[in-house]
């Protein structure tokens, strides 16, 4: 037996939340007293392969096909899965990303397995195996037990964080069998705000709600994120309004983020919206009104209006980063 | 053009989630149902493209009766029929196994979901039917276009997209973007009635989880309010104390 993680690369290069992954399959190879894989798709240099092993993979496979440069999902769970056989492999771990979210579930159908995504902790193995994913939208948590031999884990980003565990990672290469039917979509274009740091892995955040009044007032915002090396995102009100992308709408029916810090600024923090960031390890809440029921799970709060104190904190960080 | 939604019943976004029966069921008391947010935006999506007499929608949905209100309504926004497999939705695995073999001989054209359904959160319908079918499956769109036997889709990725083209016949979840949710109107909710809504049976697959127990997120301590002119003590306690900056 063994586990098998899938390393997601983008333009060559692993991010934070692969290695997370990769600490975190490790710590369940650990728990198991197996050996950790990873499963590499794509262009990666050899060096970057190599840093696998820092957080625990004793080996990786490298799989560099021309038809796989680019993500196509049925076809890179065919190769995962086809791994997961040769290696033995009965865990198979990955994060939670945009991508992974598309693999995972296919990669359990083709292993028969049961598939425990969003997953917090690591599984306990108390006679069963249960792993702790979010459910209702950040409102709660299930205990799920993943009754199948085979097992599928995805793993939500800035959940177990990164830990090393220095191990040497023997690369080889994975010859895999590309089935021509499995290449049915072909990626045309990939667009990438490379100047701004990626809202569903941030480690901090700064959203920004109807108090900012206009989209034309969100300069301050980009400066405070800009400042602490924050993605930002925002409430359903302001994308609804077309004043920021969809794509950093946070809560229910956005994205559910789990962020080092949170600073939610001009946002009440409606249940919809309290239910996608309450994750959040620490949560700062900048409002005019002191009634504002995000004061509740807040852990640092000012009262005061957006348009005086976000330049203050600005000036301030400037002044804390010297 | 045939177009196959699949629809799930959640609690009301606004529903405060509690559990009974020593934190292992939830609790179901006084909760309203909706369409799943995003189903619907799939379901306004499909519509869209089978206007005009280009195609028609038909809904799906995994449950028992008491989810026919909500299947109503789905009918209501515009899906010309319906079709509900009778059983408890167990979990993903078990809903996208329903879905496929009713499916496998309809010769569906598209098969849309919402991107995640609000209670269990998985994203694992859309790509485990299209396993199951062995059909392309593309997760978390935010546009999607059809010409002819091709389509074009936007595919959401860390701090960006993707823009995928796929030839035939495909699975695929919508996120916000896709299309604006549409309202049923009086006409809508009148015809919804005399719709064709027909109910199949399950078929029978091994189990692979089951949820054994739910907790809520613990609370948080009090609020520490900072004055509004004493932006650098906020500073100073989230690098000193909170340590995050």
């Amino acid at each position: 037996m063994s586990v098998l993680v899938y390393v997601e690369q983008a333009e060559g290069k692993f991010k934070k939340s692969v290695f997370e992954a990769v600490s975190y399959a490790k710590a369940i190879a650990d728990q198991q007293s197996t050996k950790l894989i990873a499963i590499s798709i794509g262009d990666v240099a050899e060096s970057e392969l190599k840093e696998l092993g820092k957080y625990g993979a004793s080996k990786v496979l490298n799989v560099s096909v021309d038809q796989l440069k680019t993500f196509v999902n049925q076809a890179y769970a065919s190769v995962i899965a086809a791994a997961a056989g040769q290696e033995n492999a009965d865990i198979v771990v990955l994060s939670n990303s945009f991508s992974g979210k598309g693999l995972a579930p296919r990669i359990a159908v083709k292993l028969k397995a049961g598939l425990a995504d969003g997953a917090v902790e690591l599984p306990s193995t108390d006679g069963k195996f249960s792993v702790k994913k979010t459910a209702f939208s950040g409102k709660a948590f299930a205990i799920t037990e993943l009754t199948s031999a085979n097992k599928v884990i995805a793993l939500n980003p800035n959940a177990f964080g990164v830990k090393e565990n220095s191990t040497e990672a023997a690369i080889e290469t994975f010859s895999a069998d590309v089935k021509q039917s499995d290449l049915g979509t072909v990626i045309k274009d990939i667009v990438r705000a490379t100047d701004k740091v990626s809202l569903p892995d941030a480690e901090l955040v700064v959203s920004a709600g109807r108090g900012l009044k206009g989209p034309e007032n969100w300069g301050m915002i980009e400066e405070l994120a800009g400042l602490l090396g924050a993605a930002t995102a925002c409430s359903k009100p302001v994308s609804d309004a077309d004043w920021r992308p969809h794509s950093e709408h946070v809560g229910q029916t956005g994205i559910s983020i789990s962020p080092n810090l949170y600073i939610a600024i001009g946002i009440s923090g409606a249940i919809q919206h309290l239910a996608g960031v309450s994750s959040s390890k620490v949560i700062v809440v900048i409002n005019k009104d002191p009634e504002a029921p995000f004061f509740k799970v807040a852990d640092y709060g000012i009262v005061g209006d957006a348009f005086e104190v976000v330049p203050k904190l600005i000036e301030a960080l400037k002044a804390h980063k010297g | 053009m045939k177009i196959l939604v699949c629809i799930s019943n959640v609690p009301d976004t606004t529903t405060k989630i509690t559990f009974t029966n020593d934190n292992t069921e939830f609790n179901t008391a006084g909760v309203q149902y909706i369409v799943n947010p995003y189903d619907e935006i799939a379901l306004s999506r499909a519509i869209e493209l089978a206007e005009g007499g280009k195609g028609t929608v038909t809904v799906i949905n995994v449950g028992e009766a008491a989810n026919d209100p909500t299947i109503r309504k789905a009918l209501a926004i515009g899906a010309d029929d319906a079709v509900r497999v009778n059983a408890a939705p167990r979990d993903a695995y078990f809903v996208a196994k329903q879905i496929a073999e009713y499916a496998k001989d309809k010769d569906f054209n598209i098969i849309l979901t919402g991107r995640e359904s609000i209670d269990y959160n998985g994203n694992q319908v859309a790509a485990m039917v299209g396993e199951f079918l062995d059909l392309p499956s593309i997760s978390i769109i935010k546009k999607l276009d059809i010409d002819g036997d091709n389509a074009t889709l936007e595919r959401e990725i860390e701090g960006g997209k993707e823009v995928v083209t796929v030839n035939g016949k495909f699975v695929a979840s919508c996120a916000e973007g896709v299309a604006e949710p549409k309202i049923p109107n009086m006409r809508g909710i009148m015809s919804a009635r005399t719709k064709p809504l027909t109910v199949v049976d399950p078929v029978s697959i091994e189990e692979v989880i089951k949820v054994t127990k739910y907790e809520t997120p613990a609370p948080r301590g009090t609020v520490k309010l900072i004055p509004a002119d004493q932006t650098e003590s906020l500073i100073g306690l989230l690098h000193s104390e909170a340590k995050v900056i």
